[in-house]
């Protein structure tokens, strides 16, 4: 019966404020979508991070005939610097923190490079020569860099050693400002939301200010006569948050699966499972958000 | 039952108190007028009682709790024993009479067989049983008032508060009105009347309380509406004094009206055309 009677409550409210509802709706699925592409761009990271971390390597460039860094004079490491160098990466203090290394020769650089930038004009301007020849190291955490650019950085012929992950490091700054930007647009559109839901529902109320005054008077309880109007700006923000879960469902539908991950075919991309987990994240910040703004919004109505 | 203890109450910002420790007591089954001139502190009398405003002084026990001990969250339980009623009737326009009185149960929530039983037997209290189904607007200001007071009754309440009940109502329909209030008196509810009207308080000869300024200046049981201190009549066509600029107070002039015009009669020489 009460439940009945607050749902009826509910129906005629959101009927009587249609235009405000349907600006709610349309306020919070847009926030929300913003927040839901944070939550994606940050899976993203992760995703790229867990993938990357594993396969990156820290590369002992030796010298070539052009170089001037490191150890080099313009000369080729020679061979017994080469054997140095692998044999300091074999020796009790280093292999126990390297998983694998091997060593790659000039012509397989060169067809790894050609491998890599397949199509570009600047596999023309290539020659064996010019690739240095080099050692990847696998390790076993692929934190403990230092160890090898301690251990390597004096040695005769080598060049440079480069830690593959400071290039990632970049793509995900790059990410993580798309995702900052994301989260600061969607919290100035959640405010704005906010706002637009207490505004509506202190509109409900006082369209109802007979009935409120007759509730307040004749003894109904706070929560009774608060319920009906809190659960108005729920199931408007629901609505804008169930429109913005389908908004992320899409953006990996359309535009990572069906786009990115055929044009960059080497990259790993987030799947459905990620746009699932970031739904409830939605729902959730939707429902709070608009029950905490509708419920500071009637309760100026009903102070004793 | 009611119980003032020298309770005086300040608004924000008012030179002058609503209430100045007054001190009343009222007893269970009483019937009790509230006569006084608007702005006397009548309805701050009954805001009290309701808690719809705290006291700037003294304490207000109403059915032997002190409302000062009344948590927030409580004064709407403590509401479901007192029933008001209006002037102005404040019923729903899209309700029928029925379902007006009705939403009080509802919104404390008594089941659906509790209403269809009340429900019917208090409109019959106040004589509308037939007009269950009729909406406020097909009905006349008398029987709108007998709704409002069916809606205040229906849950028993051991007190009824009416402020000014009979305000915008003939004599005749106010007499009804007056019939119903004293049928609910009889059934054992106090009644606590706020009025204007000096011919219900004369013939009633119920106890009256009145209200001065803020303060109790006559408590009489069986007592009638004028009073000994301020001669009606004097009273009510006496030139108010006016402040001038230089702050002097003058009084008005009477002047003489010439009764033999009638004020509804169009001159022959009337400028413009006035008829049909």
């Amino acid at each position: 019966m009460r439940i009945g009677f607050i749902l009826r409550e509910v129906a005629t409210g959101l009927a009587r404020n249609a235009s405000m509802v349907v600006s709610i709706v349309l306020v919070t699925f847009i926030s929300l979508t913003f927040v839901g592409t944070a939550v994606l761009l940050q899976s993203q990271i992760g995703e790229m991070r867990n993938y990357w971390f594993d396969r990156a390597q820290v590369a002992v460039y030796l010298c070539t005939d052009f170089s001037t860094l490191g150890g080099c004079d313009q000369q080729e490491a020679t061979t017994d610097q080469i054997r140095a160098v692998e044999a300091q990466l074999e020796s009790a203090s280093l292999s126990p923190y390297i998983e694998t290394f091997y060593f790659e020769d000039r012509q397989m650089a060169f067809d790894n490079f050609r491998e890599q930038f397949a199509g570009s004009a600047v596999v023309d301007l290539v020659s064996p020569e010019f690739l240095p020849e080099t050692f990847w190291v696998s390790l076993v955490d692929p934190q403990q860099t230092d160890l090898i650019f301690e251990a390597m950085a004096g040695l005769a012929g080598v060049e440079s050693v480069v830690d593959q992950r400071s290039y990632l490091d970049q793509i995900f700054a790059l990410l993580n400002a798309g995702s900052i930007t994301a989260v600061a647009v969607a919290s100035l559109m959640l405010v704005a939301a906010a706002l637009l839901i207490s505004t509506t529902i202190r509109l409900s109320a006082f369209s109802r200010r007979r009935e409120l005054g007759i509730m307040r008077l004749v003894g109904a309880s706070n929560r009774f006569i608060q319920t009906p109007f809190v659960l108005e700006g729920v199931v408007a923000a629901l609505a804008g948050a169930v429109l913005a879960s389908g908004a992320v469902w899409a953006i990996v539908h359309y535009f990572v699966r069906g786009y990115l991950v055929e044009a960059l075919p080497t990259t790993v991309f987030i799947g459905y499972d990620e746009a699932f987990a970031a739904m409830p994240i939605l729902l959730a910040t939707g429902v709070i958000l608009a029950a905490l703004a509708s419920y500071a919004s009637i309760s100026r109505y009903l102070r004793v | 039952m009611i119980l003032f203890d020298q309770v005086s109450k300040v608004y924000r910002g008012a030179a002058q108190p609503a209430l100045s420790n007054v001190s009343l007591d009222i007893q269970p089954g009483e019937f009790v007028f509230l006569v006084g001139s608007s702005g006397s502190g009548k309805s701050s009398l009954l805001r009290l009682m309701l808690k719809e405003e705290r006291p700037s002084a003294g304490s207000v026990h109403v059915l032997g709790q002190d409302l000062r001990r009344i948590p927030a969250r409580k004064v709407p339980i403590f509401r479901r024993s007192l029933g008001v009623v209006f002037q102005d009737f404040r019923l729903l326009p899209q309700k029928t009479v029925f379902d007006n009185v009705a939403f009080t149960l509802q919104v404390i929530g008594k089941s659906q067989g509790f209403i269809h039983e009340a429900v019917p037997d208090v409109l019959q209290t106040v004589g509308l049983a037939s007009k269950a189904e009729n909406f406020p607007h097909e009905l006349s200001g008398g029987e709108q008032q007998r709704v409002a007071i069916a809606r205040a009754a229906v849950n028993k309440p051991a007190i009824l508060l009416a402020d000014e009940p009979t305000g915008n109502l003939d004599p005749a329909t106010s007499a009804g009105i007056m019939n119903v209030l004293s049928r609910i008196n009889a059934s054992g509810t106090t009644v606590l009347m706020a009025t204007h009207d000096a011919g219900i308080v004369n013939h009633m000869q119920r106890r009256v309380v009145e209200i001065s300024k803020g303060r109790i200046v006559r408590d009489e049981h069986q007592g009638g509406y004028q009073t000994s201190t301020i001669p009606l009549g004097e009273a009510d066509t006496a030139p108010t004094p006016v402040q001038s600029e230089d702050g002097a107070t003058t009084t008005p002039i009477r002047q003489r009206v010439d009764l033999s015009v009638d004020p509804d009669e169009v001159p022959a020489s009337f400028p413009w055309e006035l008829r049909a």
